[in-house]
């Protein structure tokens, strides 16, 4: 099977925001430009690192989440991927092209769902969908019938002729995805496609992802929703300061968790010192401090935690909070990265 | 797909929402000039403080100010919305053509809607002036030429504007461009009634509305004194030239990171 998108080397990196100020007025005050990680990642005298070396390989037909906290590069490797973002170095092949070299031939053959729905709010719901059919040089009659069909699909055909701000939050996002299919893209982005929406309009939307998945569509969504790329994604890449950190399916990952439940004891000072009672606690395998947050692996589940409050106790800290974590997607990523995800 | 096919779609987009949009376009564009016509091309003559020929003078300029304010914000105030909050043109820089297109479809649409308001001003105006004198209509397709490279320095000029600034300033914007480009631009008074003031007959040639009104001036009213047509037209020309240079540009920066 043939890689619907591959990528080797990528590297991004934004001029530093006091130099594209001296660029001109646009970078002032022009509300935020969302391809711009808001959570900077590293500056270097040269600028933001967004995207330090990522490799990544995704097969045709695949369901592929990008997870990662905020500013992570999640969004600039999809604005690179589609088109949007220019790389600093590395190469990104999307459907068998380069996006450097044949950005408009790989506009042709992706769909984009963007983090916020951006309709063009001067037309309506239909003409949204013709309208960016004849953008991809979709005869107007096919257009009609094409769009005609996918919002009954989509189930928002009531809303047809309204103007799109009489749309909800959910129905728009929905409208964002029958826009990105219009034009039968072989890839599809979206960019986390269900913040904002609430627990149905959610679940709804997951059912559609699962849906065109079914159909053979290659997927790429980015998330830092846990429970979405475990319950949607075949494969899932965990992301965070612009480095790919591991790259496999949920199960694999979630098996190769730290053993154990996960016990985050915060205390009401600095932790170094409770990491040696800690490991000495019975069932703990392992120990780390993360500021005031003491992090134990414990293979009896809650059990420990009473000689971990005695631990901590016994260095002169008072603990002010716990909280346990199952082995899952979201305590690898803890163990990764001593951070939560979001 | 041919990016021809693309581009044609592009266009019938901004049709489309023009149509829908045309009472409140008509409003936009041509109130302020006709507002102008009424008073200083009907009551101020009529109450003898300006001669009768100033409405000659006046015509062209006002046909000029139409197309000036009409392709400027035509092309200039949604796309400031759009880089600025909404990314509502997102869907367009999807499309599979290269992204300088969407820029230029950007600016032939403004002109289009440009000489529109020009077609609307021309007979308004000559209805509340009356006869005007000197007025030349066998130019008529002169005149047309004129408006449509008039329109297309300003829609350049729009596209200038809309990637440069940001949406908080465009009320300053207005203040502190286009209001004196509007007054200086010699839409109001002939270029060589500046011979009398020599400081300004040269300061106002950076201004592109100068050559707009002087050319329509040479067009539609071609007795009276005029600065040379070809070099009003090549000067818009030029300017047309450096606007959507540097309008290409910010485009590109503000859709690419």
């Amino acid at each position: 099977m043939s890689d619907a998108i591959f990528t080797e080397n990528l590297r991004k990196v934004y001029a530093a925001p006091s130099m594209r100020r001296f660029r001109g007025l646009s970078s002032r005050g022009s509300g935020p430009p969302p391809i711009v990680p808001f959570a900077p990642v590293r500056t270097t005298d040269k600028g933001v690192v967004a995207l330090d070396t990522l490799d990544l390989r995704v097969r045709e037909g695949e369901f592929f989440g990008l997870l990662g906290p905020n500013g992570a590069g999640k969004t600039t490797t999809i604005g690179i991927l589609t088109t949007r973002v220019t790389p600093t170095s590395g190469r990104a092949m999307v459907a068998g092209l380069d996006v450097t070299a044949a950005p408009d031939r790989v506009r042709q053959r992706i769909g984009v769902v963007p983090q916020r729905p951006n309709p063009d709010r001067s037309l309506s719901t239909l003409e949204n969908l013709v309208f960016h059919a004849a953008y991809f040089g979709i005869p107007l009659d096919r257009a009609e019938q094409h769009a005609v069909d996918l919002l009954k699909r989509l189930d928002i055909t009531d809303k047809a002729d309204a103007r799109v701000d009489a749309l909800s939050g959910g129905q728009q996002q929905r409208l964002m995805i029958a826009r990105a299919l219009i034009h039968e893209p072989q890839v599809i982005f979206l960019d986390e496609p269900t913040v904002g929406l609430d627990p149905q309009a959610r679940h709804d939307l997951w059912e559609i992802l699962r849906d065109l998945h079914a159909h053979g569509r290659t997927i790429v969504m980015t998330t830092h929703y846990m429970e979405e790329a475990d319950q949607l994604c075949e494969r899932i890449a965990i992301v965070d300061r612009g480095r790919l950190l591991a790259c496999d399916t949920p199960e694999r990952l979630k098996a190769s968790a730290p053993g154990g439940t996960l016990v985050e004891v915060t205390l009401d000072g600095e932790a170094e010192a409770a990491v040696t009672p800690a490991l000495a606690v019975a069932g703990v395998t392992r120990a780390e401090a993360h500021g005031t947050g003491l992090h134990a692996y414990s293979e009896r589940g809650g059990e420990a935690i009473p000689a971990l409050i005695t631990a901590a106790q016994s260095v002169g800290r008072v603990v002010t909070n716990i909280h346990l974590t199952r082995p899952s997607l979201e305590s690898l990523f803890i163990s990764m990265t001593g951070r939560k995800l979001d | 797909m041919s990016p021809a096919s693309v581009f044609w779609a592009l266009l019938r987009r901004d049709a489309r929402v023009a149509r829908r949009e045309l009472p409140s376009f008509l409003v936009r564009t041509i109130m302020q000039p006709v507002l102008f016509i009424i008073v200083f091309g009907y009551l101020l003559p009529r109450m003898g403080f300006v001669q009768a020929g100033y409405t000659s003078a006046l015509l062209p300029g006002i046909i000029a100010v139409s197309l000036t304010l009409s392709s400027v914000q035509s092309v200039a105030l949604p796309m400031v919305q759009d880089f600025g909050f909404t990314r509502e043109i997102e869907d367009r820089l999807l499309a599979p053509i290269p992204i300088r297109l969407v820029a230029i479809e950007k600016v032939v649409s403004g002109a289009l809607q440009g000489v529109l308001a020009a077609c609307v001003v021309l007979p308004i105006a000559r209805l509340i002036m009356g006869p005007i004198a000197g007025l030349h209509l066998p130019n008529a397709a002169l005149a047309l030429g004129v408006t449509l490279l008039g329109s297309t320095v300003f829609a350049s000029l729009g596209l200038v504007i809309g990637t440069a600034i940001s949406a908080t300033q465009i009320g300053l914007m207005f203040s502190i461009i286009v209001a004196p480009m509007l007054m200086f631009g010699c839409a109001y008074y002939p270029w060589r009634g500046l011979d009398a003031v020599p400081a300004f007959k040269y300061g106002v040639l950076i201004n592109p509305l100068v050559y707009v009104a002087e050319a329509m001036r040479g067009a539609l009213t071609p007795s009276l004194p005029h600065m040379p047509l070809w070099v009003a037209c090549a000067a818009m020309v030029a300017m047309s030239a450096l606007f959507l240079a540097i309008g290409l540009r910010g485009f590109v920066r503000r859709s690419m990171s």
